[in-house]
């Protein structure tokens, strides 16, 4: 028990990538073996970070649960965990989500095994992201998220996943080639990846470097930084990767992408931007709040002109996500101040709640393209007698990802809006044009599947439904999903404590 | 048990029973509308204690009862919250009064609406209309109504609806306010669209939730911006001297507006899109797509009367700057009358009380904008009883006709368009009866109807304060009420039948006219509490206790306005005059093609929806695929992105055929290999194998490296 309390983190950390190794050596032919198995290995992680949770002091100021490892001693690199308000919520996210994305990829029977290892070692990677404290460490696991993620992609994805997983591969490492030479600089310069020293140091840092002023250095070192994780959010113009990865990827792919993949970058917003480059980010907070709403503004337009069910879906990230840098562009020009917090607070809690909802509808699609082999919204039409339970989830989750009152998403663009609109006053209104079109795609998608005269080629033959009804596995990957949404919808407190405790002291 | 705590209660069953339904009652019709029927009984009866226990409070505006919980953690220090709660003052307490009484009867009328205890209909299915069924009676065939095949489904989302309605009345702040405003929202876009498989009813549920939601993102702004601007939003920490002094003198910097002005405009916008106003007021006709009961719902009882119901509990805030209640009176007088003159050539029964709706919440709107608080909420009150009364009467005209339509078999006959009826009153008498008692409250008939009383109190504020032109706009628009109200009271039951299916209309079942008798009882009665206390004769016999009640909702107590004859004899000469030319024109009409009044203008409602699909919908649909998505994503975006790969590919071409081939591979890879080879070559004739002739080379090297050294170093 001692070495469980002492090695929370870690447990949660590599038992994904352990259980990975273990099916490695699992005899082959047995696919239930491999499903179960991941998913019982898969939800570990989710049970100790509970324990984490449980035990979290809110109240407590800086980083807990730390541990440190030595790692690559020569350059002042340590294998650094450890988790606050922030990270927290994440990591809770994604062991709430790989669970519900490994039952939800049961229905896989392609080379289930390699499927199974690749998922596990993304969750290592994602996790990996979210507590570490060292730079150094980040950069890695940052990449390792990346390469299971790339053969998912391109090894179980529909027909154009050759173009759409080397499109995200090359982004992402496009970007990451910055944030590389970023964390290079930092290393050389303060002889250590420690990533608490680092933000300690260089947010006050004004020393000339090798001749160049300070500012000018910290200006192209935030640009990069900037850059990589603008990609990852996606923020515009760097989200054409994202329609495509997630309409391409198999449903269990979309729904991680989707719901943690995305977080990774806005993460990166706030652990690394924010704290290390406040000047900065107030100087150039402008130029963030325009690309963030032309996320929210462009990316509900995008998404209201798609035929395709999935694409449409994937395209209301882009304009979720728009909500999160809004937030953190207020937060960066007005750092401390009571309105940057309620900004930050709710571009949080966006995080969080869009991991549910997207996730959530990035499952739904894929259970109707189960069944039907096709996401056009054309092909289908009145399907709502034919799957009534299924009709059901599909508008509770559209509710969510509309952003209805009494559900989750509302409850954190309210915060946006109310943090930004004394900050940034117009364009937190231009922003209202995205958040109007959200109700227009969301309702285009719940008209063009479920509603309207059916179409006859999904029509009931032979007294039995071409089309079947959502089956328990699915309602049970739907079901905690679903309650969580409508819990931070009207009980947000339990989370919102943990966020605003850790955003009033970090920012 | 303590008021608070019932207020707390009385928005929950309805919500239980929705889920209760959804998620366990669903297949048992029986058991889910006693359920839902339940539940709205359930919460009436607490709205009836409160309401009780709020007249037995002196000074009830000054003393109202609240109750908060902390609700977000959203402060600096760990202890700070972002409060929500229940308040309930005069306004809110009558509010909740009317709130109550309808739903509970709209409930109940619904049961009998969906032909509960009928059979299956032969050919029904989900999401369309029930068609009818064939049974077998002594041993003839003969068709009856069917039950509708969703049952279940309608009471649960009645039930949502009803959650949102109560939340909406009792919040004591602007963000659970907003809260129910939006489930109302979600349910009109269900309800309206609740047959969701005809083209139309889908169309009108989207059309309905876009054009409330484009409010409703003006809203959003109104409360974000009240909210950093003072820090709350609990009307009552809102609504003290001091804030409203700060918000009325802070410039918004937005139209010369002061905070409050804009703020208040945000507001109003929101009440615009729900109260369907001009010039967002298009989706409230097309939402009769929806069944009856819907209708009434939305259309009287709860969801259009929020929109107002949010201006008169932003009235201390909005009434601040001149130029926001100037728009507010303009809008409102002028969306009165404009809807007046689309009534009139309606020949849907439903659509006539539609945009009649639209015009009874134009009076409201205006009312606010003139500053007459008490007389808006009393035309709010009556005019949600008489209004529920004649949707739920239409419904029940459409019910009969449907029998008619049922026992003739022609389907092609509309059972809603009133050139197929004339002569009900004979067919459907407590329908007659109860309909023209809320179409005279409708015209305002004098003294004895609720409209009268309300409408003459808006008029005579109006005139009261020199609003000339609000007074004159209005009583034109009141004057256009009684005439199409009357000619649709003449067309529906008057005269003769003109068809067969009206010859076979039939009175519905008592779960339909027992909700249509309580809502008569009130449209009539409801106007007594407000009489006027300088009424000739009437005035003074029963103190005016609503102006007394609900103007103490305001700090400062707002004077009846002094009593005139002028406007009195207007309303008098509208509603009569009105009423009398209605019957006069339309007692010898028989078609559509005799009724002079069929305007092609006014019939196509000014071409409103023509002109916004073709300024707004297409454009914006065109902008959203051709511009953003195919030229920007896909043309800018990923073409400039896609010119990497041709550009990265002719690099590394270039770098392959004239540097890496030429210059490594040529020169030094194959040229050094080339020169090595020659060299060898030229080298193999010193390799003879004889020791002599090594030795020489040996001698001759040794002498030159000697000689080159002693050259460079030695010398």
């Amino acid at each position: 028990m001692n070495f469980i309390d002492t090695h929370l983190l870690s447990l949660i950390l590599f038992v994904p990538a352990l259980a990975a190794v273990i099916i490695l050596f699992l005899p082959n032919g047995e696919n239930r073996v491999f499903r179960w198995f991941a998913f019982g290995a898969s939800f570990i992680p989710f049970v100790l970070s509970l324990l984490v949770w449980f035990r979290f002091d809110a109240n407590q100021s800086g980083f807990q649960f730390e541990e440190i490892y030595v790692w690559y001693e020569a350059i002042g690199s340590s294998l650094h965990l450890g988790v606050d308000g922030l990270s927290l919520t994440m990591v809770l996210l994604t062991t709430i989500l790989t669970p519900l994305s490994i039952l939800a990829s049961f229905s896989i029977t392609d080379r289930v095994k390699a499927y199974m290892i690749l998922f596990l070692l993304l969750e290592t990677g994602m996790l990996g992201v979210f507590m570490a404290l060292d730079l150094l460490i980040f950069f890695v696991f940052w990449e390792v998220g990346l390469v299971p993620m790339y053969f998912l992609i391109n090894q179980w994805g529909s027909a154009n996943r050759n173009y759409a997983s080397l499109k995200f591969l090359i982004y992402t490492m496009g970007g990451s080639l910055g944030l590389l030479l970023g964390i290079q600089l930092l290393g050389v310069l303060f002889n250590t990846y420690d990533l608490q020293i680092i933000t300690a140091q260089w947010s006050t840092y004004t020393e000339d470097i090798a001749g160049i002023p300070a500012s000018t250095f910290k200006t192209v070192a935030f640009w990069a930084f900037v850059i990589a994780f603008a990609i990852k959010v996606p923020v515009w113009p760097f989200h054409t990767w994202l329609p495509d990865a997630h309409t391409e990827a198999p449903t269990a792919g979309s729904m991680i992408l989707a719901g943690v993949l995305l977080k990774l970058g806005a993460y990166g917003f706030l652990r690394l931007i924010l704290p290390l480059y406040p000047e900065q980010a107030r100087v150039f907070a402008g130029a963030l709040a325009v690309l963030a709403t032309a996320a929210i503004v462009f990316g509900a337009f995008a998404s209201y002109a798609q035929t395709d069910f999935k694409r449409l879906v994937a395209y209301s990230s882009v304009n979720h996500m728009g909500f999160v840098v809004l937030g953190i562009a207020a937060a960066g020009l007005a750092s401390g101040t009571p309105d940057a917090h309620i900004a930050l607070n709710g571009a949080i809690l966006q995080m969080f709640n869009h991991g549910l909802s997207a996730a959530g509808m990035f499952f739904l699609v894929g259970v109707i393209y189960e069944r039907t082999h096709t996401r056009n919204l054309n092909e289908f039409g009145g399907l709502f007698p034919l799957v009534p339970v299924y009709g059901g989830i599909l508008i509770f989750t559209s509710m969510a990802s509309l952003g209805l009152p009494g559900l989750n998403g509302f409850v954190s663009e309210f915060l946006v809006v109310r943090g930004a609109w004394p900050i940034l006053p117009v364009y937190t209104a231009i922003a209202m044009l995205g958040l109007l079109f959200t109700g227009a795609y969301i309702l285009k998608g719940i008209k063009m599947v479920l509603h309207g005269p059916l179409n006859e080629h999904w029509a009931p033959a032979g007294g039995e439904h071409k089309l079947t009804e959502i089956n328990t596995r699915e309602i049970l990957v739907m079901v905690p999903l679903m309650a969580l949404i409508l819990w931070i919808g009207i009980w947000p407190a339990w989370i919102l404590d943990v966020i605003n405790k850790a955003v009033v002291r970090l920012f | 048990m303590a008021t608070e705590l019932l207020i707390w209660l009385i928005p929950l069953p309805p919500v239980l029973a929705f889920f209760l339904i959804v998620l366990l009652t669903n297949r048992n019709k029986a058991l889910s509308h006693t359920v839902g029927v339940g539940a709205a009984f359930l919460s009436w009866l607490g709205s009836m204690v409160v309401f009780v226990r709020a007249l037995g409070v002196e000074h009830l505006g000054e003393h109202p009862f609240v109750s908060s919980v902390t609700w977000l953690p959203l402060g600096e220090t760990t202890d700070t919250y972002f409060d929500i709660g229940i308040l309930v003052d005069p306004t809110g307490a009558a509010v909740l009064f009317f709130v109550a009484w309808t739903i509970f009867m709209i409930f109940l009328y619904s049961v009998g609406y969906q032909n509960f205890g009928q059979p299956k209909g032969d050919h029904d299915q989900a999401g369309l209309p029930p068609h009818g069924a064939t049974v077998e009676e002594h041993g003839h065939r003969h068709r009856v109504p069917s039950v509708e095949p969703m049952y279940s489904r309608f009471f649960a989302f009645l039930g949502l609806f009803a959650f949102g309605m109560y939340v909406l009345v009792l919040s004591d702040n602007l963000l659970t306010l907003f809260v129910g405003w939006e489930i109302m929202g979600l349910c009109s876009y269900l309800l309206i669209g609740f047959w969701y498989a005809k083209p139309s009813a889908r169309e009108a549920g989207v059309k309905a939730f876009m054009t409330t939601r484009v409010g409703d993102v003006f809203m959003l702004l109104g409360v974000a911006y009240l909210y950093s601007a003072t820090g709350t939003l609990s009307f009552r920490e809102i609504f003290t001297e001091g804030v409203l002094h700060t918000l009325a003198t802070v410039p918004s910097g937005v139209l010369g507006l002061s905070a409050a002005g804009l703020i208040g405009l945000l507001l109003f916008i929101g009440a615009v899109g729900k109260s369907a106003q001009f010039p967002l007021h298009v989706w409230l006709p097309d939402a009769m797509e929806g069944p009856t009961p819907v209708s009434a719902m939305i259309h009287a009882a709860t969801m259009v009367s929020a929109g107002v119901y949010l201006v008169i509990r932003m009235f201390p805030l909005i009434s601040l700057d001149p130029t926001t209640m100037a728009i507010v009176a303009f809008i409102g007088a002028f969306t009165a009358l404009f809807s007046a003159t689309i009534a009139v050539a309606q020949n849907d029964i439903k659509r006539v009380l539609a945009y009649s709706t639209i015009s009874q919440l134009g009076f409201m709107i205006a009312a606010l904008g003139i500053g007459a608080y008490v007389a808006a909420a009393f035309h709010l009150i009556t005019h949600a009883f008489f209004k529920a009364l004649l949707f739920l009467g239409s419904g029940s005209v459409i019910h009969g006709m449907e029998h008619g339509v049922l026992h003739t078999g022609d389907h092609k006959v509309d059972p809603q368009d009133m050139f197929n009826m004339g002569g009900l009153r004979k067919k459907m008498p407590i329908t007659f009866w109860t309909f023209l008692i809320g179409g005279f409250a409708l015209s305002g008939f004098p003294v004895l109807t609720a409209g009268f009383w309300s409408k003459d109190e808006i008029l005579a504020d109006a005139f009261g304060h020199g609003h000339w032109a609000v007074f004159i706009t209005l009583a034109v628009a009141a004057f256009l009420t009684a005439f199409y109200t009357m000619r649709q009271i003449t067309l529906t039951f008057l005269g003769e039948p003109r068809t067969k299916e009206a010859e076979h209309a039939q009175e519905t079942p008592w779960t339909m006219t027992v909700p249509l008798v309580v809502l008569a009882f009130f449209a009539v009665t409801a106007g007594w509490v407000g009489i006027p206390e300088h009424f000739p004769a009437l005035g003074g016999l029963i103190p005016n206790w609503f102006h007394e009640f609900v103007g103490g909702t305001l700090a400062e107590h707002p004077e009846a306005v002094e009593f005139s004859i002028w406007p009195l004899l207007t309303s008098l000469f509208v509603a009569l005059g009105g009423l009398g030319l209605g019957w006069l024109v339309y007692r010898n009409v028989k078609t559509p093609a005799e009724d002079r009044l069929q305007i092609p203008v006014l019939k196509n409602k000014y071409y409103f929806d023509e002109i916004y699909d073709y300024l707004f919908v297409k454009p914006a649909y065109w902008f959203a695929e051709t511009v953003i998505y195919k030229f920007m994503d896909q043309g800018v975006i990923d073409g400039f992105l896609h010119s990497f790969g041709p550009v990265t590919d002719r690099f590394g071409s270039a770098i392959r055929n004239y540097f890496d081939l030429p210059v490594i591979n040529r020169f030094f890879g194959d040229g050094s290999a080339n020169v090595t080879y020659w060299f060898g070559g030229k080298l193999r004739v010193v390799q003879t194998g004889r020791i002599q002739q090594y030795l020489m080379f040996a001698l001759v090297v040794f002498i030159a490296v000697g000689a080159a050294l002693y050259f460079f170093l030695l010398a």
